[in-house]
């Protein structure tokens, strides 16, 4: 994507930075001016925890151009303990795995890329509880 | 409010139509539409269309495709819903007569999708951008998510699927313009290649070109151009968020319900009294969900209703007998005028080995993205 | 006094058996296993690179460190695989680890040097008082040629270290560097392979600046091997690093914890550092430990640290390096390693 867009969205995609709404308490990911539950304009800025669990979830078969070498990877819907939800390709374990109810903690990882010359676009993805590392 | 009617119909071959530009398919479509209505002069056009700027790099569509009719001068916008432009365009075009600004209004959808663009990028343009499409997911993929999470709590199953493929491949064999029109069996379904899990290939409408097109009038000049009018009885649309992880629930078509009330509201029936629908299967799990939301599967669940025979040719409720998306096509921006023109031609009788017997009240449900977008409208033989 | 506040690896999940890729190339596991003392090594994904290892290594070292990212003022990272040719990996990690915008970030490239570059420089600024804490990471995903023996070693993961002058987990006793121009592996700008001098990597390299740089610190602090409790050298395959530590004087015994190599791979500019943070992690109040890294063109940096009495209440804080490598992993075919490492060409 162009860079300026992807440089905006930094907060959300690099700390998981989102927005509460202080009228209703609503998480928002990514922060919006306008909470969609009251309607509220008053937004404090939250960072998501790292980890949640699965909502929803697919495998990916048919990838679009930028994602041929990554297929089949799943993809999935995963809600934060804020009660935040966001869509996350789920790494790092069998995709036939991922299942609804699952637990996964979300990692750093490179998303995209533009092509070969365009820049690099990092974000998080979910990894299984089970799959991360044990202290 | 004025009341309005349909008094003609055009529309192409659906199918990968590689001599056929953009504006030849809105040609062809159009003049049927005016030749089937008799009449030689429009007052405005309202354009379906996706992305004529995506799919072929051409934006400005409204006024090219009334210069491409040889009517260049008159009021003519593009409509943009995703999916739903179709169906959007019908409701700005019903709104226009219903006003009183326009007598004589053509209501278009056309889509060229086999030009060589990434079609599986444009598509997903329909949902978000940024917390959707980044992370890799596909069309096939969020409608995927949207099964698994009725299979999982709602009990739907993926032989319920195959069985919405099925039927309307039954359906579509017998219209002459569908793009796939043959039978296909709960096997080959089954069968079919994996895209997104649980959707298989043959759970997915295909990349379509074509063109579809009605002519609105008011229902009282109407009856001076056809005795078999169709009039618009009522329009409904509503939105949800684009992107399913901000859904209330990802296995309900919200804004699906909300267009159907508000269209059955206006027209003043119950679901009760809908004879058959047209409803937007662009994956078989989208039939499920929205016959659920719309309430079109009195006494058998949306999920049975396919397997059961309730929604097939002959049943309670016939859903999609055009063959639906699936095997007839899906054209995006064109389909939800050819969802229209199946029920018109179902309403006056015209429908072939289609036809369903006694059909007074035809209902339209065209949706965008994942259902982001919802617009229904209901018909009724006058 | 300067050192060690916090620290942190990060090693992929994914595998490569050594005998996976000799079968490849048609050569005997068995001697290739044997001569390089190497049984498998971390291979990267798709989606990891020597930026998303920085930025998992620094977590870890923030968590053992406690302290509030943004009073870190300093953040560098070595590597020989920097995601661009020409903008920083620091600032993409300083963003994720909420650290900055207040803060001096550079990318350093000394081949397998440039993490304990990263962590040389980290301690100066500390020392000088030009900034409260600074952190120097040492990370890698480097490629190796198919079919040469670096392929067999080459391979991902790193890890950050913290500096500070207050609240030490490991005190900096002194450190030392010796660098002259020796042209023994190189890569051209451009290149997708680095290039090597064979046998010339060994003595002339490899050899002669671990012990040059080893023997200087030894005298300069008057420590003799018998003093430190481990000792961690760049581990380019299994063998130098233990030849090399036996040449100084060292027991297998003080060696063992920081030769992570044969199941890690080298990780380049993360390997001296993360057999640094897995000596760390069974060190105890006290202990003196010895780490000299090589990095080819060439140099070698060292350092003597000595083990604070807050180490053990902080070690628990993050994965060790003993829990990463037999952690959950995936054993990969030579056909995904392929795809992973991008030696497959595509038509896109």
């Amino acid at each position: 994507m162009p860079s300026p867009r992807y440089w905006r969205e930094i907060p959300a995609r690099y700390r998981l930075e989102g927005g509460r709404c202080t009228a209703c308490g609503k998480a928002l990911y990514p922060a919006r001016k306008v909470c969609p539950a009251c309607r509220g304009t008053d937004m404090e800025p939250i960072n998501l925890s790292r980890r949640g669990t699965v909502v929803t979830s697919t495998v990916i078969r048919v990838p679009p151009d930028d994602f041929v070498s990554e297929a089949p990877y799943a993809v999935a819907i995963v809600e934060t303990p804020e009660g935040a939800r966001l869509m996350a390709q789920v790494a790092d374990c069998a995709p036939e795995d991922v299942h609804i109810g699952m637990d996964v903690t979300l990692e750093f990882r490179k998303i995209r890329r533009e092509g070969v010359s365009g820049i690099l676009c990092y974000g998080y993805k979910a990894v299984p509880v089970e799959a991360a590392v044990p202290r | 409010m004025r009341d309005v009617a349909i008094v003609g119909a055009g529309m192409t071959q659906f199918g990968e139509l590689w001599s056929s530009s953009l504006r030849d398919l809105f040609t062809e479509a159009a003049l049927g539409a005016m030749r089937s209505a008799g009449v030689d002069t429009l007052d405005a056009v309202y354009v379906g269309n996706m992305s004529g700027g995506q799919f072929v790099g051409q934006e400005h569509v409204g006024p090219l495709m009334v210069d491409a009719l040889g009517v260049a001068g008159v009021p003519s916008t593009r409509v943009e819903s995703a999916c739903a432009s179709g169906g959007a365009a019908l409701r700005m075009g019903f709104l226009d007569v219903a006003s009183g600004q326009s007598d004589v209004v053509l209501v278009a959808g056309v889509e060229k999708m086999s030009d060589g663009a990434d079609v599986t990028t444009v598509l997903a343009t329909a949902s978000d951008q940024e917390t959707e499409v980044y992370h890799g997911i596909t069309f096939p993929g969020l409608y995927a998510m949207i099964a698994r999470a009725h299979m999982a709590s709602r009990g739907s199953t993926e032989e319920d699927l195959h069985w919405v493929s099925v039927k309307n491949h039954r359906h579509g064999a017998m219209n002459p313009r569908a793009q796939f029109p043959k039978a296909v069996t709960l096997d080959e379904v089954a069968n079919s290649s994996p895209v997104a899990d649980p959707l298989r290939l043959l759970h997915c409408s295909p990349v379509s070109d074509g063109g579809a097109a009605v002519i609105l009038m008011p229902l009282e000049q109407a009856r001076r151009i056809t005795d078999r009018p169709v009039q618009i009885l009522g329009t409904g649309m509503a939105t949800a968020s684009l992107a399913l992880a901000d859904r209330r629930d990802p296995a309900v078509l919200d804004a699906v319900g909300q267009s159907a009330r508000k269209a059955f509201t206006m027209a003043g029936i119950e679901p009760a009294d809908v004879d058959l629908a047209e409803v937007h299967d662009c994956f078989a799990i989208a039939e499920i969900c929205c016959l659920e939301a719309m309430c079109l599967t009195d006494g058998c669940s949306a999920a049975d209703a396919a397997r059961s025979g309730f929604s097939a040719l002959g049943g309670r409720r016939p859903i999609n007998t055009s063959g639906g998306l699936k095997s007839k096509g899906h054209p995006v921006g064109a389909t939800g005028v050819a969802q229209v023109i199946e029920i018109f031609e179902q309403l006056r009788g015209e429908a072939g080995d289609r036809q369903v017997r006694d059909a007074h009240i035809g209902v339209t449900q065209n949706m965008g993205g994942t259902g982001a977008s919802s617009v229904v409208h209901v018909f009724r033989r006058v | 006094m300067a050192g060690i506040v916090g620290y942190g690896a990060y090693i992929p999940r994914n595998r490569i058996r050594t005998e996976t890729i000799a079968e490849q190339w048609g050569k005997d596991p068995e001697t290739i296993k044997g001569g390089l003392l190497l049984q498998e090594k971390s291979v990267p994904g798709l989606d990891e690179d020597t930026i998303t290892i920085s930025v998992a290594a620094g977590r870890a070292a923030l968590d053992r460190a406690a302290i509030d990212p943004r009073r870190v003022g300093a953040l560098y990272i070595g590597s020989e695989s920097h995601p661009y040719a020409v903008k920083p990996s620091g600032t993409v990690v300083i963003e994720a680890l909420d650290i900055g915008p207040e803060v001096h970030v550079a990318d350093f490239e000394f081949a397998c040097k440039a993490g304990t570059e990263a962590m040389f420089v980290a301690l100066g600024l500390v020392e000088s008082g030009r900034v409260e804490y600074a952190m120097g990471i040492g990370a890698d995903t480097s490629q190796g040629a198919p079919g040469d023996a670096l392929e067999y070693s080459a391979s991902a993961g790193g890890s950050a270290f913290i500096f500070g002058r207050e609240d030490l987990l490991a005190d900096v006793v002194d450190t030392a560097s010796y660098t002259t121009d020796t042209p023994d592996f190189w890569r051209r700008e451009g290149e997708f392979y680095p290039r090597h001098g064979g046998r010339f990597t060994g003595e002339p390299a490899y050899f002669k600046h671990v012990l040059s740089a080893s023997h200087m610190i030894l005298e300069r602090t008057g420590l003799k091997a018998g003093d430190f409790r481990y000792a961690i050298f760049h581990m380019p395959n299994g063998k130098f690093p233990l030849r090399v530590g036996k040449t100084l004087g060292f027991t297998r015994e003080q060696l063992a914890p920081g030769w992570v190599v044969p199941t890690m791979g080298n990780t380049y500019s993360g390997s001296s550092p993360t057999g640094l943070a897995a000596a760390l992690d069974v060190s105890d109040p006290d202990d003196l430990i010895l780490i000299t890294s090589f990095g080819s063109g060439a140099g070698s940096d060292s350092f003597v640290l000595r083990v604070t009495d807050l180490l053990p209440e902080r070690k628990g804080l993050a994965p060790t390096v003993a829990s990463l490598l037999e952690g959950p992993r995936r054993y990969l075919t030579y056909g995904e390693y392929a795809k992973y490492r991008e030696k497959i060409k595509m038509n896109l």
